[in-house]
């Protein structure tokens, strides 16, 4: 598979995620957003950043690129679409996944490693893990907190759609193992298809072995 | 500030004239303290900066070298210091700090890896410190995580001395090759001058005067004009479009606009390559209307690049700025005669560029040798003195400020912030970078000699711990106001000492930053050396500071040499610093080069379960440290009841504990370097016991209760 790792001004996690990708085996290449997607895409990263200097509202600016259309159109053809953290925030944004990511309830970045919980098994991203699975994957963000209207919430967990929760190293969730205080402890959500998903906390750079932990492999391998 | 009278008559007799008004500012600026080192340059020759990696040393942007047995691989290092700006506007003065060394480092070709950054701060518990430290910490933060520029290590210090002056040194790391080196030399008359990045305006203007003269009591509202605002995208795009240029091969000179602006840029470039350059004012991109000639010259504004480009590039460098949607104008051109500036066809500058750059006249102060002070020590509970020294802001955990960084963009780091050194993998070279950045103002301010040997040994221990062999060392030698005497004595005495250890160590100090001037109405700071040194190692891994929980593994304390003769020198100590006392500070090992050599060998060897430097809070800091929740210590002190003070709390660097399954084999690799004392092993437990030789018990603790001290600064400021 090729995956296009789409770059806006002010990305920063493009180059990481290929040599992420490239580690696993997957064709990647960075594309400039103003290039629009190549004929041959049969996968997309939106990478973490500050694309736009996260002026305006982080993602908010990149969101409304034209290359993003693009991305959509795909999506909507069942290619594989992964946004993480500002690409996560930039998902958000332009409506390929539900809710939003505002300001950590700490009010400061933080970087530092969190467990998450995989809530299910049965889509691209997390095929390669156990059900209750707990995996050490780091954040780098200060606008995590995933937020989204409460009604919307219900129907989000109807659906079954909270692909990853915060939680402690025991898989527990709640406010001590809540690293920004997102709404029912959400890290990662799908979009209308299982192949869309996007998440705060960075696969890429828990996949190189010769730098810290692994266990972010899993969801990258959805491009395999 | 104006130019002074004696520079202004150097200049008339080199001109012939009268200097314009743009003329002066121009050698104002170049030639205030901040940018020609008047008072500093006489003693900068101490340094060794030669050695077999140094691919360029002093002088340029930032410095170069080459990782061992690697031909291709150039590493580049610099290092600034942004502290007055940081005073009167903690956030933009300590953002703009980090966007101006970053530029630095992609004037060579390189692109940016690393930040370290060294902050020193008032005392903690006064609010105006903590305001200036969240700010300072929050503009780093801003910026540094904005450009993916991943911050890895640095230090953060609070003595009262810097309540009127704090200081923000910051400095970075990239990676280039033989291929992509690019330096400030300009190399051919005809080459075009073209200015890249943001648009000029009427922002920090004189910074550089500005960093030349002691703060005033209204600075905070009086220079703020002299503070530069960052814009960290733009400065994301410049790197980008920068790397684009290199890889293109489009670029044959260049430098970053930093301390008086263009006119600064531009005519140390064409110095350096002993030309002259032909500049066009008006054809400079501008944000602001009506900027006069003067303006456009020396305004500070930030993310700007001049670059010199051979006529038949120009055009696809304005393409890639343009794609990157970065301003872009053709200034001028490289020419063999004088510096000369015009604006609207009128010549405002028209100068040697040579005499511009380096025709300051040096300065010849006074100095009064620091004298050491007289032993007076306190009397404190052990128990006491434990959870003060432990709790104590300088030796607290830092996760608050390093928390905000985000120190694992670009996937390089093997060890982050929170051990003795960051590793950084270079993969190109399969090679890891150990980098530890820092200085001790307890130490200086009672020894500044001792104290900046110390600081170069202790900054060398750091990457040693973690099995690295230093390589290279820049240094940011931060002092007060130069005139006077015991200032300026204190200063030799910091240049000197850094100097002597660095040459000890064979660490050439290859670059470096001199901010004085560091005074204000509370007084001087403390003479401060930050050292920012760079070691390498065959690949990635490093031993972890933290215990394993091995009943069977020895914990050896190496180098103590108070253990050894029984006499503890606590001059320095956090532990004097928190109850007030005085003493001498303590003597260094007598063998420095083969004692980190010896480290860092054990460090690697396939034994060794963890290893952790000696030096701030001295013993009873880094065992606490090494104590987690699974891995507890039970600890016999080789020392009386009475002496255990000095043994715990005294803090002569080049001391490392190292948990090993081969105490034998440690014993023997140091035998004849350094000694070495077993201080017991292991549990599983989560517990810090400790006890006199004679079994007194001296201190039971448990990770738990060492964890809440330790958080003193996270518990305020959260």
């Amino acid at each position: 598979m090729t995956v296009s790792i789409v770059r806006f001004g002010g990305s920063n996690c493009d180059r990481d995620a290929k040599r992420a990708l490239e580690h696993l085996g997957i064709d990647a290449e960075i594309v400039w957003h103003e290039d629009g997607l190549p004929a041959d895409t049969e996968g997309i990263v939106l990478p973490g950043g500050f694309s736009y200097g996260d002026y305006l509202r982080a993602g908010a600016m990149a969101a409304r690129a034209p290359i993003m259309e693009e991305v959509r159109e795909a999506a909507s053809d069942g290619v594989p679409v992964l946004g993480v953290c500002n690409g996560a925030q930039i998902g958000c944004e332009s409506g390929l996944t539900p809710g939003a990511f505002t300001t950590n309830e700490s009010a400061r970045f933080q970087c530092e490693h969190v467990h998450l919980r995989v809530e299910r098994t049965d889509t691209p991203w997390t095929a390669a893990y156990e059900e209750g699975e707990v995996i050490e994957v780091p954040i780098a963000h200060g606008e995590g907190r995933y937020e989204i209207a409460d009604d919307r919430l219900a129907t989000l967990e109807a659906e079954d759609r909270v692909l990853f929760r915060y939680c402690d190293e025991h898989g527990e969730v709640g406010p001590h193992a809540n690293p920004n205080g997102s709404k029912h402890d959400v890290a990662g959500v799908l979009g209308d298809r299982d192949t869309v998903a996007v998440l705060m906390p960075h696969p890429e750079r828990a996949t190189l072995p010769d730098v810290g932990p692994t266990d972010g492999q899993g969801v990258l391998r959805a491009f395999e | 500030m104006s130019l002074a009278d004696s520079d202004r008559e150097l200049v008339v007799e080199e001109l012939g004239r009268e200097p314009t008004p743009a003329e002066a500012a121009l050698f104002e600026n170049l030639w205030s303290e901040h940018c020609a080192y008047r008072s500093s340059r006489p003693l900068l020759s101490a340094f060794e900066s030669e050695g077999e990696e140094v691919v360029i040393g002093p002088g340029d942007d930032a410095a170069v070298v080459s990782l061992p047995g690697d031909d291709g691989t150039y590493v580049t290092i610099g290092i600034e210091s942004h502290n007055h700006p940081s005073y009167v506007d903690p956030f933009d003065g300590a953002a703009t700090g980090v966007g101006g060394i970053v530029r630095d480092t992609l004037s060579m070709g390189a692109y940016p890896i690393a930040l370290a950054d060294s902050l020193y701060f008032g005392e903690f518990d006064r609010e105006h410190s903590k305001y200036l430290f969240e700010g300072v910490v929050e503009g780093i933060s801003h910026y540094g995580n904005c450009i993916g520029v991943p911050t890895v290590a640095g230090s953060v210090d609070f003595h009262p001395d810097y309540e009127g002056n704090p200081l923000v040194n910051v400095a970075c790391v990239g990676l280039t090759s033989e291929e992509r080196l690019v330096t400030a030399e300009a190399q051919e008359p005809g080459n075009k001058l073209v200015l890249v990045g943001n648009a000029t305006g009427r922002d920090g203007l004189g910074g550089a005067s500005f960093a030349s003269e002691d703060l005033s009591e209204d600075a905070e509202t009086e220079d703020r004009p002299a503070v530069q605002v960052g814009d960290p995208y733009a400065e994301k795009l410049l790197i980008e479009a920068n790397e684009r240029l290199i890889e293109e091969d489009l670029i044959e000179s260049a430098r970053d606009l930093g301390a008086a602006g263009l006119g600064g840029a531009s005519s140390e470039l064409v110095a350096k390559g002993g030309l002259g350059a032909e500049i066009e004012l008006e054809r400079v991109h501008q944000r602001e209307p009506n900027m006069n000639a003067l303006e456009i010259l020396l305004a500070e504004s930030q993310e700007r690049m001049c670059y010199e480009v051979a006529p038949e590039n120009v055009e696809r460098v304005r393409e890639i700025a343009e794609r990157f949607d970065l301003g872009c104008s053709v200034i001028g051109e490289v020419t063999e005669g004088n510096y000369v500036a015009t604006f609207d066809g009128e010549t405002v500058v028209d100068v040697d560029a040579e005499f511009l750059g380096e025709g300051a006249p040096m300065n010849d102060l006074e100095s009064v040798d620091v004298e050491q002070p007289e032993t007076d020590l306190p009397e404190v509970d052990l128990e006491e003195a434990f959870e003060t020294v432990v709790a104590s802001p300088n030796t607290a955990s830092k996760r608050w400020v390093y928390r905000q960084y985000d120190h694992e963009v670009g996937v390089r780091t093997s060890v982050g912030p929170g051990d003795d050194a960051a590793l950084i993998a270079v993969r190109e070279a399969e090679q890891g970078l150990a980098i530890s950045s820092g200085a001790a103002p307890n130490w200086t301010d009672t020894a500044p000699y001792e104290g900046a040997r110390a600081v170069a040994l202790e900054n060398a221990t750091n990457v040693a711990a973690k099995g690295a062999t230093p390589l290279a060392a820049v240094d940011c030698l931060n002092g007060g106001n130069p005139e006077k005497p015991e200032v300026y004595g204190g200063f030799e005495g910091i240049v000197d000492g850094l100097a002597d250890m660095c040459a000890t160590l064979e660490t050439p100090v290859v670059g470096g930053n001199v901010s004085l001037y560091n005074d204000s109405a509370a007084g001087p700071i403390p003479p401060t050396p930050t050292l920012a040194l760079v070691g390498a190692k065959a690949g990635y891994d490093a031993p972890p500071l933290s215990l394993a929980p091995e009943a069977d593994a020895e914990l050896l304390l190496v180098g103590d040499r108070g253990l050894e003769s029984g006499a503890f020198d606590l001059g320095g100590s956090e532990y004097l610093a928190r109850f007030d006392g005085t003493d001498a500070f303590p003597e260094l090992p007598a063998e420095p080069a083969a004692l980190v050599e010896t480290i860092a060998e054990v460090a690697d060897d396939d034994a060794t379960r963890a290893t952790h430097d000696v030096s701030h809070g001295g013993l009873a800091v880094s065992l606490a440290e090494m104590v987690t929740e699974e891995a507890g210590l039970e600890a016999t002190l080789p020392v009386s009841e009475g002496e255990v003070a000095g043994a715990l709390f005294h803090e002569q660097p080049g001391r490392v504990l190292i948990q090993t399954a081969e105490p034998a084999a440690v014993r023997e690799a140091f035998d004849g370097v350094a000694p070495v004392v077993s201080l017991g092993s292991a549990t599983d437990d989560g517990a810090l016991a400790l006890e006199a030789e004679d079994g007194t018990e001296l201190l039971e603790t448990d990770a738990g209760t060492i964890d809440e001290l330790r958080s003193t600064i996270e518990d305020e400021l959260a």
